[in-house]
């Protein structure tokens, strides 16, 4: 029954907001923008969070801005823009592929590649030690006696 | 030759271990960021003055100045005073303060109580013209060029070392014709 509660409790728990009443735009479409870009935008002060997230002062000015951006006609495009300029890549929590980041980004694609081929390579590659030579004629004796015997 | 492919982990651990130890030095800060404003134009503002003159864009230009984030309430405000207040003593540096989200009745409060090293300190209540400077935390430190570029920020409290071997031989530079 309590697993059920607490299963249940997650099913329908939301993501926490930082985001007040206060801030909010009066249209609802310009704030459901507002909130995909508060979502992908870092707060600097508490790093791992996003500003929508984040209670911190700072974060609170960058959802300001954002939302003076909207609310002047921006772009998305054009408000993350105007985050960058000012604090640099480090703010948008999904890096953006460039030549720089190829690394980041095609990285683990690549090892994946590698050791694929790696363990095909060590699979299928003869084996290191050599078949052993057939038995010698004594030896061809010795195992049919060993065999009667243990049959007797 | 074979043989060589056995100390690949090994390798692979000592390049992981260098690493780690690169961030693990003394004086390595993540959370310090490069500044995305480096050696671009100051953002245009104009701020009202606590006492007297206030802080504009346009009055900085002609020769390097220095300007400074503070607010009354930050602790490592203080730790940095001492130096701003010797930095403003020797002769042509021109440090501007800029009060960061600040009652200027605290700020006034702070730089009667501490000393004013500043020529003109401006008043940004609302922290929009730190938000456009990129700044995200007090004390942050700028210096710009006669042209109006931002070429250097500090971020956190000035060392008597960062002003020794980054501040002053930069601000030389800077005022070289």
């Amino acid at each position: 029954m309590r697993i059920l509660l607490a299963a249940a409790l997650l099913a329908f728990s939301v993501a926490a907001h930082a985001v007040e009443p206060a801030e909010r735009l009066p249209d609802p479409a310009l704030e459901a923008r507002a909130r995909t870009i508060g979502a992908g935008l870092r707060c600097l002060v508490c790093q791992n969070e996003s500003i929508d997230e984040s209670g911190a002062e700072l974060a609170r000015d960058i959802r300001a801005l954002v939302r003076r951006r909207l609310a002047a006609g921006d772009t998305d495009e054009a408000v993350f823009q105007a985050v960058v300029d000012r604090y640099g890549d480090f703010v948008l929590l999904r890096p953006p592929v460039r030549r720089e980041t190829w690394l980041l980004w095609y990285g683990p694609i690549g090892l994946l590649v590698l050791g694929i081929g790696g363990a095909f390579v060590w699979l299928r590659r003869p084996s290191a030690v050599p078949p052993a030579p057939d038995l010698t004629a004594e030896e061809q004796q010795r195992l049919a006696e060993l065999m009667k015997e243990d049959q007797a | 030759m074979r043989r060589l492919i056995y100390l690949l982990p090994a390798g692979l651990f000592l390049v992981l271990a260098l690493y780690f130890a690169m961030s693990l030095r003394p004086g390595y800060d993540p959370h310090i960021l490069p500044s995305a404003m480096l050696d671009k134009p100051a953002p245009d503002f104009a701020l009202p003055g606590l006492k007297g003159d206030g802080v504009a864009k346009a009055g900085l230009a002609g020769q390097p100045a220095v300007v400074n984030f503070f607010a009354s309430w930050c602790v490592p405000c203080r730790v940095e005073h001492p130096i701003l207040m010797r930095l403003a003593s020797q002769e042509g540096i021109r440090l501007y303060g800029i009060a960061y989200k600040d009652k200027p009745d605290d700020s006034a409060r702070f730089l009667s109580q501490f000393g004013d090293p500043y020529r003109a300190i401006g008043v940004d209540r609302a922290g929009t013209v730190g938000l456009d400077f990129g700044v995200y935390g007090v004390p942050e430190t700028y210096v710009i060029d006669r042209a109006g570029t931002i070429r250097k920020r500090f971020v956190g409290p000035l060392t008597a070392q960062a002003v020794e071997t980054e501040l002053l031989p930069l601000l030389q530079r800077l005022s070289r014709p």
